[in-house]
């Protein structure tokens, strides 16, 4: 979702997602915003000013659309107590996970505060991760699945989402360092559509540890559901189109669950 | 009819890639509706001359009534015009060139004769410009993606040559559709797999400002997942007509008198 962004069509751009959701039957979108969108602050390093814009509009827009949004709340670890004062506002305000980009590495110390507070509300983490950081990238302080591993370890009681597998890098990389780490579910979402992906993640981490997602494409993640609807029975397929989903977040997160 | 002009039979090098036989690929083709596939002889595109895949390619392509074979050609190698003949003789819809996995430049002299030769023939001359996700390649895969201006360039070498690029996405077809004249755009065609969907809306925009009659169903299977180019049109609002063009039509004028 994009709200005050450089981009002159982010009101066409949501609502694309929200019609195109319909014909898929898409019964809620998890969404975030990234601050300003790179407007007044990077992307991936949001100033405190816009990562409270950018809840506010996605609170907004959860008030718009209630049986349908939900939010992911941004925070940027680097500013500790806005952090914590964010979290606490948005969750207070119905969001039900928080969402980490990439201005912190995954396995720095200054994420505990922001996990210790998953735990206490029980939200899930989703995490932008680069599947196989080769080096550092301009524009982030990218993480991938080991650096995520390391904080996960340090927060088993946390649910930590990984996200976008399909969203460019190595994602060969990534499942080995997965398999072992109960607590990480895998977001199946991104522009990715390759073949032999989806086996590959179930059998790294198993259906009960898949999460659908579109990310930036919903017809790759409509693609990736179609193909599921093929290699999956019916019961493992519904874990991954909602029920891992509603284990995760908190009760009453969507409706009846 | 829907007729997949982007897929490839054999095995991959660079990671395991499943459904690369004959047999699973009719069977994916079953799964999404393609009623028929041109087929590239995968391993070939890396190899010295990836024309020593072509037989084998005849060969499966003559065994199953839903295949069309795609060969391969390296305009570097002696002896390369032949293979032109031989794919007409074979019923090769088009035949294809990977210049930048070959190690050639691909707008060089050599891509240039090919491409006259291939006007000379009235065959359709098929390109990529990837096959993997840049972010993801393996470390030793580090051939060049095929460059926008090389289609322009491929494009005014003759005036009867006819293009076909596949996995190109939003922002390349814009700068070669609109970098070139209309007479030139009009012998280009696209294939939709690597063009985005909904929210971006690429192809619907594509469509709108550049038009259908220029773009046709592919897929990349098996590297990549067919459902993904059917669910891309099942997301717009096309009128029958429309995507009977993208998914059948637009083919018979990409392939001129080659049958």
């Amino acid at each position: 979702m994009h709200d005050r962004s450089p981009r002159g069509d982010w009101q066409q751009r949501n609502a694309s997602r929200l019609r195109a959701g319909e014909r898929v039957g898409i019964t809620v979108h998890i969404a975030s915003i990234l601050g300003s969108w790179g407007l007044t602050s990077p992307i991936y390093f949001p100033s405190p000013v816009d990562v409270e814009y950018g809840n506010s509009f996605l609170l907004g827009l959860q008030r718009a659309h209630p049986n349908r949004v939900r939010g992911y709340c941004v925070v940027n670890p680097n500013f500790r107590s806005h952090a914590e004062a964010e979290l606490q506002r948005c969750l207070d305000g119905g969001m039900i996970g928080i969402k980490l980009a990439a201005s912190r590495r995954a396995n720095d110390r200054l994420l505990d505060p922001v996990c210790e507070v998953a735990a206490h509300r029980r939200v899930p983490v989703l995490h932008h991760i680069w599947q196989h950081r080769r080096r550092d990238y301009q524009g982030q302080e990218a993480s991938d699945a080991l650096e995520l591993a390391e904080l996960a370890v340090r927060h088993p009681e946390v649910n930590f989402i990984l996200a976008h597998i399909a969203g460019g890098g190595d994602w060969t990389y990534s499942l080995p360092a997965l398999r072992d780490i109960p607590n990480i579910l895998v977001d199946l979402s991104g522009s990715g559509v390759d073949g032999g992906m989806l086996e590959a993640c179930i059998a790294a981490v198993g259906v009960e540890r898949l999460l659908w997602g579109c990310d930036v494409t919903i017809e790759t993640g409509w693609a990736k559901l179609r193909y599921l609807e093929a290699i999956l029975p019916p019961v493992e397929l519904d874990l991954v189109r909602w029920r891992n989903a509603t284990r995760i977040f908190p009760p009453g997160s969507f409706g009846s669950d | 009819m829907r007729i997949d002009v982007n897929s490839f039979l054999g095995s991959y090098p660079y990671r395991r890639v499943p459904g690369t036989s004959p047999e699973a690929l009719l069977r994916a083709m079953d799964r999404v509706g393609v009623d028929l596939a041109w087929v590239s002889h995968l391993p070939g595109i890396f190899w010295r001359d990836p024309a020593e895949g072509n037989p084998w390619l005849y060969e499966t392509a003559g065994r199953y009534e839903r295949f069309r074979p795609v060969p391969a050609i390296h305009p570097g190698v002696t002896g390369w015009k032949t293979v032109i003949g031989e794919a007409r003789e074979a019923g090769a819809p088009s035949v294809r060139c990977d210049p930048t996995y070959y190690g050639i430049d691909p707008s060089g002299s050599s891509m240039q004769d090919l491409a006259r030769a291939c006007s000379a023939e009235d065959m359709p001359l098929l390109m990529s410009v990837r096959l993997e996700d840049a972010r993801q390649r393996h470390p030793n895969d580090r051939a060049a993606e095929l460059p926008p201006w090389s289609v322009r360039q491929l494009v005014r070498t003759d005036p009867d040559v006819r293009l076909i690029i596949t996995h190109a996405d939003r922002g390349f077809i814009e700068e070669v559709h609109f970098g070139s004249t209309p007479e030139e755009s009009s012998r280009i065609w696209w294939d939709i797999c690597w063009i985005w969907g909904p929210p971006e809306d690429h192809l619907e925009t594509l469509l709108r400002t550049i038009g259908p009659e220029r773009f046709l169903f592919g897929t990349g299977q098996p590297l990549r997942i067919p459902e993904n180019s059917k669910a891309k049109l099942d997301l717009l609002d096309l009128t029958p007509n429309q995507r009977r063009m993208i998914e059948n039509d637009n083919i018979g004028s990409a392939k001129g008198r080659v049958s």
